[in-house]
């Protein structure tokens, strides 16, 4: 084998192995393999972090995941969460592909997952399951396809937000539905929109990203993190709030307000007619 | 001591030399008022309008009537740098900053609550006794009239803290008044300077709520109860007590202390209830914003009953020449009221149509003495219920857990079902008291000894009642159904009056017909000469009413 052609410039040895191999067999896939090197490994550099908070999901995780998935939900969601239909078209359960991590959190966080029956509406409930257990379901059900993450620790902290921002957003968005304290309210057919007292912040963001249930969603680019930063503070602001008035009897309005002037007001009232008449009229 | 009283005999006869007003007082100062829990509903609202009067001027000192724009940079953190009205933000200073003030924001409004609750039991009251009848027509009128006054002043001040609560009670309004044919925009527009919201509807409710309505109130409340102490009150029958008298303890000094001493009870009930229970906490709905509609909206419960219309309403519309007739806000929102409040206004006329009766009464009847008339309360009592429950449909469903859409299809069915219902039951249990009434008078009380025949027979003693106790239950009139007579006379001449009298006799025999009569005398001597085991014998003639078994 000749060392060089005369007239061949000389080069590196990776040039004359680039230049010499170049009609090897395996020489497009091992461009290909050093472009996708070179493109994710780019990516990784200059990506915008979404989450400190969030381990890296390890493959034991998401395997102890999967197990737990097929004991718990697979009987209604499937095997790989793809979700089952009844053959008259009813859905047992609907496909997890692509719901994300944040709504496994919120479902099986709040207890509202698994379901005790089926009915109009999940209910929350207390939690089956460890939070350990529930990261496990919730990476195995992120690595079937992407969905949105949980939510960064930083927006869930009450203290950082703007409650009077937070109040304006919450009536415009969320009062329809949750009432203008989050006390929650009626939708049709037995559904409804749940109180919100005592609902933690990263349930509520959840909520809010992945619109669990009859609830739209409100991804961050119609309300940014920093709105529902905002929305967590303003309900925390008013869960927390002493009520001046003194008893609160709900904080629901004139219903409330009304049955206790009729029972409570009216009922007095008229006791104390029927003790004063009952004196002794003797001048 | 003998100087003061003096000096005061001086000033005395000083006014009395002048305006000889000795004689009126000595007549009216011993008027006579008779005794019973019921008579004081009337009070209660009185005592609480007072209230009422008190709290509100000591509100109008802060709250600013006007819809400028500003942003809040009060006491209350959480809602700075918000924007709102100037209406909203003086109710969140009086809340807040002003001493006192939120005691008084609710003084105010448990004041309007009961004031409203309690005309409503008076007026009930009224209603169920027979108050109402002739010579006090006008003033079950004025009453009426009151109540709506009093719904108007309710709904004005709920409109002017401008929050979201209330503002979203305007928006209804609007609606209703859109839903008028033909005047309707013009109306709504007239209302609200143009469209709505505008900036002028809170500087409008103002001078009606603070000024207007409570000036008619007190000068009808002034009317009212002049008529009252020239017509006398009404009492109840009894040994002693008659149509031609009032029996009861006189005004001065016994009502005079009675009624101011139930004046600081209800003053204090409703501070009370003021300084323990939060009401309408506006700073937690928010300022107004006409785009936002907060779950559980509600009216105050004097107006929960039309909201409640406007909910189980079914959404029916026509058009005429392209314009549409909105009967699902039409029907509710502006014939309904007018539906209910004819009637009500009318009813002393439309009762004297069925009795007949243009005599005086000034003895009130026990309502299962007048069947029909309980019943027909009764009854509306249910339809009311029905669509205060109606709206609030929501509140309901999630506190019952139950669907929404079952209480509203309920209550479609049951406006329509149960106060028919109502009115056969609440007749049959009235007719029932009736019957164990003349049963008591006739054979006594039931002593519960049952005594053995040599033969076997099983009997129970009955104890006579007392004359007095007899009287107690026997002194109502008796009410026949008044008779047509022949449509045509002896010599056979049509009556021209037949056919007005044969419907006056249906009306008549509609509201008496099954009236249980108390015994006559007769009936009475009889069944006391039998020693009361005349029991089959002296209710023959009932019989054929009673449902088998009932013996």
């Amino acid at each position: 084998m000749p060392r060089s052609l005369p007239g061949r410039p000389g080069g590196s040895w990776i040039g004359r192995l680039l230049s010499t191999r170049r009609r090897h067999p395996l020489a497009a896939v091992g461009v290909l393999v050093a472009v996708l090197f070179t493109t994710g490994g780019a990516y990784a550099a200059l990506a915008p972090t979404t989450s400190q908070n969030v381990q890296a999901a390890s493959s034991t995780q998401i395997e102890e995941g999967r197990q737990l998935f097929a004991i718990g939900c697979s009987s209604c969601h499937g095997l790989d969460g793809e979700g089952q239909v009844a053959r008259d078209g009813e859905v047992l359960g609907p496909s997890l592909i692509g719901v994300g991590a944040a709504a496994v959190d919120f479902q099986v966080g709040t207890g509202r997952m698994p379901l005790a029956a089926p009915s109009a509406q999940a209910e929350r409930k207390p939690v089956s399951y460890s939070q350990e257990q529930i990261d496990a379901l919730s990476e195995f059900v992120a690595s079937l396809a992407p969905g949105p993450e949980r939510p960064p620790e930083e927006y869930l902290d009450p203290a950082a937000g703007n409650v009077a921002r937070g109040g304006e957003l919450f009536r415009t968005n969320c009062s329809q539905c949750h009432n203008t304290t989050g006390q929650g309210g009626a939708l049709t057919m037995g559904q409804f929109a749940p109180n919100l007292t005592g609902v933690e912040p990263r349930h509520i963001y959840e909520a809010m990203l992945t619109g669990p249930q009859a609830m739209p969603v409100f991804n961050d680019k119609t309300v940014t993190p920093e709105d529902k930063r905002d929305i967590i503070a303003f309900l925390d602001s008013v869960q927390n709030e002493p009520n001046p008035g003194g008893l609160a009897i709900g904080r629901v309005g004139p219903v409330a307000e009304g049955l206790w002037a009729w029972l409570v007001g009216i009922g007095l009232l008229i006791g104390m007619a029927t003790w004063i008449v009952t004196r002794s009229s003797k001048a | 001591m003998s100087a003061i009283v003096n000096g005061a005999g001086k000033v005395v006869d000083f006014v009395d030399q002048r305006i000889t007003a000795s004689n009126w007082l000595k007549r009216n100062i011993r008027k006579v008022f008779p005794d019973h829990w019921s008579f004081l509903l009337g009070e209660i609202a009185l005592f609480s309008f007072i209230m009422i009067l008190l709290s509100g001027v000591f509100l109008t000192l802060w709250f600013k009537p006007s819809m400028a724009h500003i942003v809040y940079e009060g006491a209350y953190t959480p809602m700075r740098g918000v924007g709102m009205s100037e209406a909203y933000a003086t109710t969140l200073e009086l809340s807040f900053e002003v001493r006192g003030g939120l005691l008084m924001r609710q003084v105010h409004h448990w004041g309007a609550l009961i004031f409203l609750a309690a005309m409503s039991a008076h007026m009930l009251r009224v209603f169920f006794t027979g108050a109402f009848r002739k010579p006090r027509e006008i003033n079950w009128l004025i009453g009426v009239i009151l109540l709506l006054l009093g719904v108007a002043a309710g709904f004005t001040g709920y409109s002017l803290p401008d929050d979201l609560l209330s503002g979203t009670g305007l928006r209804i309004i609007e609606g209703g008044m859109l839903a008028i044919p033909i005047i309707g925009t013009y109306a709504s527009s007239f209302l609200f300077g143009g469209e709505y919201p505008g900036d002028d509807i809170i500087a409008r409710l103002y001078p009606m709520h603070i000024l207007l309505i409570p000036g008619l109130i007190l000068a009808l409340v002034t009317a009212h109860l002049m008529i009252l102490w020239y017509q006398k009150h009404t009492h109840w029958g009894g040994p002693g007590k008659t149509n031609e008298n009032v029996a009861g303890a006189p005004f001065y000094p016994i009502y005079v202390a009675k009624a101011g001493g139930f004046q600081f009870i209800v003053m204090g009930v409703l501070v009370l209830l003021a300084a323990t229970i939060q009401i309408n906490p506006v700073w937690l709905w928010g300022p107004y914003d006409p785009s936002v509609v907060s779950a559980g909206t509600q009216p105050d419960w004097y107006v929960g009953f039309l909201d409640g219309a406007l909910r189980v309403m079914p959404a029916w519309e026509f058009y005429v020449f392209d314009r549409p007739i909105t009967m699902s806000v039409l029907i509710p929102a502006i014939i309904l009221p007018g539906l209910i409040l004819t009637p009500l206004a009318l009813y002393p006329w439309l009762e004297q149509l069925a009795t007949g009766d243009k005599r005086e009464h000034h003895l009130l009847d026990r309502p299962r003495n007048v069947p029909v008339r309980t019943g027909i309360g009764a009854a509306f009592i249910t339809f009311y219920l029905l669509l205060m429950i109606a709206g609030g449909n929501d509140f309901f469903a999630t506190v019952l857990e139950i669907p929404v859409n079952w209480i509203t299809r309920f209550i479609q069915v049951g406006i329509i079902v149960l106060p028919p219902l109502v009115f056969v039951l609440t007749k049959r249990i009235c007719l029932g008291l009736q019957r164990r009434d003349r049963d008591k008078v006739m054979h006594g009380r039931e002593t519960g000894i049952v005594m053995v025949s040599p033969d076997g027979e099983f009997s129970e003693l009955h104890a006579p009642l007392t004359p007095p106790e007899a009287y107690q239950i026997t002194w109502h009139e008796r009410q026949l159904p008044s008779d047509p007579g022949p449509a045509t006379d002896a010599n056979g001449i049509p009556n021209p009056k037949y056919r007005s009298k044969r419907v006056q006799a249906r009306l008549s025999r509609f509201y008496f017909g099954d009236v249980v009569q108390k015994p006559t005398r007769e009936e009475l001597e009889s069944a006391h000469h039998d020693g009361g085991h005349g029991h089959d014998a002296v209710e023959a003639d009932h019989r054929d009413e009673l449902p088998s078994g009932q013996q």
